[in-house]
Parts: C-alpha cells; sequence; structure tokens
C-alpha cells in the first residue's frame, strides 16, 4: 500500500499544518456531513478519552486480584466478566488502551520525524547518499514486520521499548520514500529554484520551503498507520513476546482469553472489539480527511 | 529486458546480504549481548566463551557476516541450539505448512475479491458495489488474528464444524484440508475487501482510458472490452500487491499458526525465540527475506514482460 503511494504523491501537496483557519473550518464542517468520517471522529475521540482517562474511568484496579469473583461472565458489575484471578475485564481493557495509545502514537511520532529527516536528506543530498538510503530501505522493507519484530525481541528481549523500536525501524522507511520522492519532485520547481538562486543554503531550503510541502499527506497517511501499529503491539503481546505482564495490553487480554476460550469466551470476545473499533475509528476518519484535502490520492490508498 | 532482469536479481541478491549485515551489525551494536539472554543471568564466564566459539561470534565481524553468507549459500544456516539438527533442514520441514496456508489464505481472496472489485467498477453505484465497498472496509479493519480467534470461537466451540488445532494427520488430505479452511479464511478475510478496492479503482482508471474508447468506438462487444481491454491492465497493480503480500501474509500467518497451533515456520520461529533459539530465528528470518525479495523481483519482472509501457520505458 505504501510502496504504491510512494510513487503517487502530488509534487505540491496541501499542507494541513498550513491552512488558513477558514480551511479548517470548512473541513471540520464537511467532516460533520459526513456519517463515516463523523463515526470515525467519535471512536478516536472515544479511544483518547479512554487512554487519557483510564485510571478514573475504570470501575475497578485493573491488576486488582479478587479470587472469589474469579471466572464470572458479563454482569452490572463486571461489564465484560472477569477472568481467571478475578481481575474486572472492562477495566482491564480500558486500562490497555492507554498502553495502545502510548505505543501507537509515540512511536509513530518518532518514526515521522526519522522518515522526515531521512528522506529529505535522500532526496536532496548527492545521488550516491539517495542510493545507500535506498538500499537500507528496501532491505528493511524485506523483512515480514513480524519477523522482524521477533528477530529484534530475540535479541533485546521482550519490554515496551523493543515494540518501539521495532516499529520505528519498520516505518521509517515507508515515510522516508515518501518524503523523498516528494522532496525530488519539489527539488527542481521553480519556486526551490528562484530560492536558491537568491542564495538559500541547502538546510534552509529544505526546513522553509520542502518541510512545509511535504508534511501535509504524510501527517495523513501516518494518523492511518496508528492502527496497525496499535495490532501489532496487541498481536506481539498475544503471543506473549510484547508488553510484559501485568500490563493490561489488548494483546494480553486476548491471549489469556484464548487460554480460556472455552471456559470464558466472553474475554477474547470483550478484548477484540477494542481492537476492530480503534482501526475502523481511524480508517473511516483518515480516509474521510484524505479525501477533504487531497482528492488525488483517493484513487490510490 | 535482459539487463532489467539483471539488474533486478542483482538487486534481490544485495538486499539478501545487507540484510544478514544488518543483523550480525546489530547484534554488535546493542548493549547486552544474545549469549547473556540466551544462557540466563547465572551461566559462568566459561560457558559463555564457550557458546561464543560455537556460534563463532569470537571473530570479527566483517568475518562472521562473510561466513555466514559463505555458508548460507552451499546452505548451511547453521544448527539448532537444542536439537543439533541443522536449520535448513528445520525451516525445510515447516515452510511447505506455511506455504500452503498462504496459498489457501491468498487463494480464495483473489478468487472472490478480483471479480467483485470487477464488478463493482462496471456496475458502478449498484448495491453490490455499496456492500463491497462497506464490506472491505470492514474486513481491511479486523486484525487477522481476532479474526481468527472469533472464527475459532463460532466455528470450532460453539459450532464445532471444524477442529481447533493442528494440520491434520499425515497423508491423509481430507483431514488436512478440513483442518487448513479455518486459518486461511482468517488470512484470507481482509484481503478479499482490500483486492476488490484495489481492482475496482484501478478497473475505473482503464475505463476512462483512450484505448477503451476506442475499443467502444470500433463497435466490440462491451465483454470482450471489460475482460480483453480492461481487466488486463487493471490486473496488474495486483500482481505487485500479491508479491507485497506475501510478507504481511507470512506476518499473519505467524499469529494463524500460533492460534491453531499448527506447523508452520511463523510457530517455529515464535517457539524458538521463546527458548532463544537464535540460529534458528536468524535462519529462518533470512530465509523469508530471500523469499521475499525473489517474490517481488519475480512481479517485477513478471510485470515488465505483461505491461508494454513498462517494457519501452526500460
Amino acid at each position: 500500500m505504501s510502496v504504491q503511494a510512494s510513487s503517487v504523491v502530488p509534487p505540491v501537496a496541501v499542507a494541513v499544518g498550513a491552512e488558513s483557519p477558514s480551511t479548517l473550518r470548512n473541513v471540520w464542517r464537511r467532516l460533520l456531513h459526513e456519517r463515516l468520517g463523523l463515526l470515525g471522529l467519535a471512536l478516536v475521540a472515544l479511544l483518547l478519552f479512554t487512554g487519557i482517562f483510564a485510571d478514573w474511568i475504570a470501575p475497578f484496579e485493573p491488576n486488582r486480584i479478587n479470587v472469589p469473583d474469579r471466572m464470572q461472565s458479563s454482569s452490572l458489575t463486571h461489564f465484560a466478566g472477569t477472568d481467571q484471578m478475578g481481575r474486572d475485564i472492562f477495566s482491564r481493557i480500558i486500562k490497555g488502551s492507554q498502553i495502545a495509545l502510548i505505543v501507537g502514537v509515540s512511536s509513530i511520532a518518532i518514526a515521522l520525524v526519522l522518515g522526515l529527516a531521512l528522506g529529505m536528506l535522500a532526496g536532496y543530498g548527492p545521488r550516491w547518499l539517495d542510493n545507500c538510503l535506498l538500499l537500507l530501505f528496501d532491505t528493511i522493507y524485506s523483512f515480514p514486520t513480524v519477523m522482524l519484530a521477533l528477530t529484534v525481541i530475540t535479541l533485546l528481549g521482550v519490554s515496551l521499548k523493543t515494540i518501539m523500536l521495532v516499529v520505528v525501524v519498520s516505518t521509517t522507511p515507508v515515510y522516508a520514500r515518501l518524503v523523498r520522492t516528494s522532496t525530488l519532485s519539489l527539488k527542481n520547481s521553480e519556486f526551490i529554484l528562484a530560492e536558491r538562486s537568491l542564495g538559500a543554503g541547502p538546510v534552509r531550503v529544505m526546513l522553509r520551503h520542502v518541510l512545509p510541502n511535504v508534511v501535509g499527506p504524510l501527517l495523513i497517511i501516518a494518523s492511518m498507520d496508528i492502527p496497525s501499529v496499535i495490532t501489532l503491539e496487541a498481536g506481539l503481546s498475544f503471543l506473549g513476546l510484547g508488553v510484559p505482564p501485568p500490563a493490561a495490553s489488548w494483546g494480553r487480554t486476548l491471549n489469556e482469553g484464548y487460554n480460556l476460550i472455552r471456559d470464558a469466551p466472553w474475554i477474547v470476545v470483550a478484548a477484540g472489539i477494542p481492537l476492530i473499533l480503534t482501526t475502523l475509528g481511524f480508517t473511516f476518519l483518515g480516509e474521510c480527511l484524505r479525501d477533504m484535502l487531497d482528492p488525488k490520492l483517493r484513487r490510490i490508498i | 529486458m535482459l539487463a532489467y532482469a539483471l539488474q533486478r536479481i542483482a538487486l534481490a541478491l544485495l538486499i539478501c546480504v545487507v540484510a544478514i549485515t544488518a543483523l550480525i551489525s546489530i547484534i554488535h551494536a546493542i548493549p547486552g549481548d544474545p549469549v547473556t539472554i540466551m544462557l540466563g543471568p547465572r551461566a559462568t564466564p566459561e560457558m559463555r566463551e564457550a557458546k561464543y566459539r560455537e556460534m563463532g561470534m569470537d571473530q570479527p565481524v566483517p568475518v562472521q557476516i562473510l561466513r555466514f553468507l559463505g555458508k548460507a549459500v552451499i546452505g548451511d544456516l547453521g544448527k539448532d541450539m537444542w536439537s543439533k539438527r541443522p536449520v535448513t533442514v528445520v525451516v525445510a520441514e515447516t515452510l511447505p505448512f506455511t506455504l500452503a496456508l498462504i496459498a489457501a489464505g491468498l487463494g480464495w481472496a483473489v478468487v472472490l475479491g478480483i471479480p467483485l472489485g470487477c464488478y463493482s467498477a462496471v456496475r458502478r453505484n449498484s448495491a453490490i458495489d455499496k456492500f463491497t465497498g462497506v464490506i472491505s472496509v470492514g474486513t481491511i479493519s479486523i486484525p487477522s488474528f481476532v479474526v481468527a480467534i472469533y472464527a475459532m470461537l463460532i466455528f470450532a466451540v460453539k459450532l464445532k464444524w471444524f477442529p481447533a488445532i493442528g494440520a491434520g494427520d499425515r497423508g491423509d488430505l481430507a483431514d488436512q484440508l478440513h483442518h487448513l479452511v479455518m486459518p486461511a479464511f482468517a488470512l484470507g478475510l481482509g484481503w478479499v475487501g482490500y483486492l476488490a478496492r484495489i481492482v475496482r479503482a484501478s478497473m475505473l482508471e482503464i475505463m476512462g482510458e483512450h484505448h477503451v474508447r476506442t475499443a467502444r468506438a470500433f463497435g466490440l462487444r462491451e465483454r470482450s472490452i471489460i475482460f480483453r481491454y480492461a481487466l488486463r491492465i487493471a490486473i496488474l497493480p495486483t500482481i505487485t500487491l500479491i508479491s507485497l503480500a506475501f510478507g504481511t501474509l507470512l506476518s499473519s500467518a505467524v499469529f494463524t499458526e500460533y492460534i491453531f497451533a499448527r506447523p508452520g515456520i511463523g510457530k517455529l520461529v515464535v517457539d524458538a525465540v521463546n527458548f532463544r533459539n537464535y540460529p534458528v530465528v536468524m535462519g529462518a528470518v533470512f530465509i523469508t527475506v530471500a523469499l521475499f525479495s525473489l517474490g517481488t523481483m519475480l512481479a517485477d519482472l513478471l510485470i515488465a514482460k505483461l505491461d508494454p509501457r513498462v517494457r519501452s520505458s526500460l
């Protein structure tokens, strides 16, 4: 998907950050008329809300063991039932949104900054550097993400930092390639040639002119990647190789439910739902924003 | 064309070399070392020393890289830490299961997704088109391991239509296929929607092009225009996509194999990670990287062969 997109980023795309207030308000107004976009916005807002206020919303302490109440199915006190140790699943899922959010947003942010820097360097720098970086990107791209993750985990051990490292390593090349393509096409555009002929150095050109032009579409694509990062974290935690216990990651809850799938099916049902809703939310919102800001991308992604 | 093919083959080889170089360099760059992780905190320095020598890690990095590559060429990827069997044999035993799973998962997605996308594009805004649109976003959004767990819960635990675990008895094809249904379903579901979307978008674009208009002006039948002039080109992005899909599908297969307790390269690597079986992880990952770059290379060459526009630009 990303490889497809890399070749078609329009040379001078709309920069979200540089929108005037009226356009932003315009986007907002149009978003309110798109049913799916609005649904996406609501789901993302819900994730943000539960993530930020998890400790206040959760009806129980997520790691509190309460053996007398173990293995209860859904009830008014325990909306999503309890597990083998009597921990409240609903509270664990709410707490899990915090972990998901931390991993998703922070690692994508790091990858974005790195991708911008490397991409501009490859696009604007000397030819040999461009070729070296491209080879590096292609190599990382040839690793199936989960395989890369498993390799890194074998080497570094299980931790939150390892997961974030994996995400940064595997997504940076995607962004860097996108940035490189737009930088290359911007490099010879008239306004940059004019700027250079007035004596602007490469750093100034990159920061003042290239950056604002490439950052917009990149932000949209990156925000659409957040759910896949959350899914990766959940998947690795599901394999027991993600966030170490007793942290209430969605993947870990899913794994605990998977081991009890015959006796306590409510755990897997409850733990799968937030993952689906998160992905749906970001997808609906992302597609809606993309259509509004950049109709050219519509056909591609 | 020949020059392009050679160039493309060289790139694929180069990627494998860079991948190994990066892996071995990273091992040395990171704080802490795999041997300590492997042997645990109570290992004596002598034990570590011996392990280092056994794995060839006492050599300088460039020597290790060359040695790994040299051995890889003759099919030697080292030995399993615990069972002492060659990694190539261990991987070769499990790989067919994974390839069968991927082929089945992708297979049903292609058989359903491409006609669905084609139909949606031809009958734009019809009920089927709208239905396909909603369904594809929905199926793309559900992580494959959640599909797998839900499918297991519904079809194996509750309805008992399909077996929950294993890959079936050796030699009993019907039993093996029966065991393959649910994993393949879980693996392919997202791709049905995805392929339908890509083919639809690509078809819509092609149907507006000049050569289709010319074909119409010549009075060709609509059916022949769709299949011989539009779909033939619209299918090309799908080929690239399918070759890239191998990587994603392999990632999903790791989860699917774990959930349905199927033998396969994914389960092999996950078990190897849990037992710190470092040579198996390295070897298996190297093989998947090699397969993946081989796949994308073949796809690029196939496209150059099929699409006159790409061929002429070479």
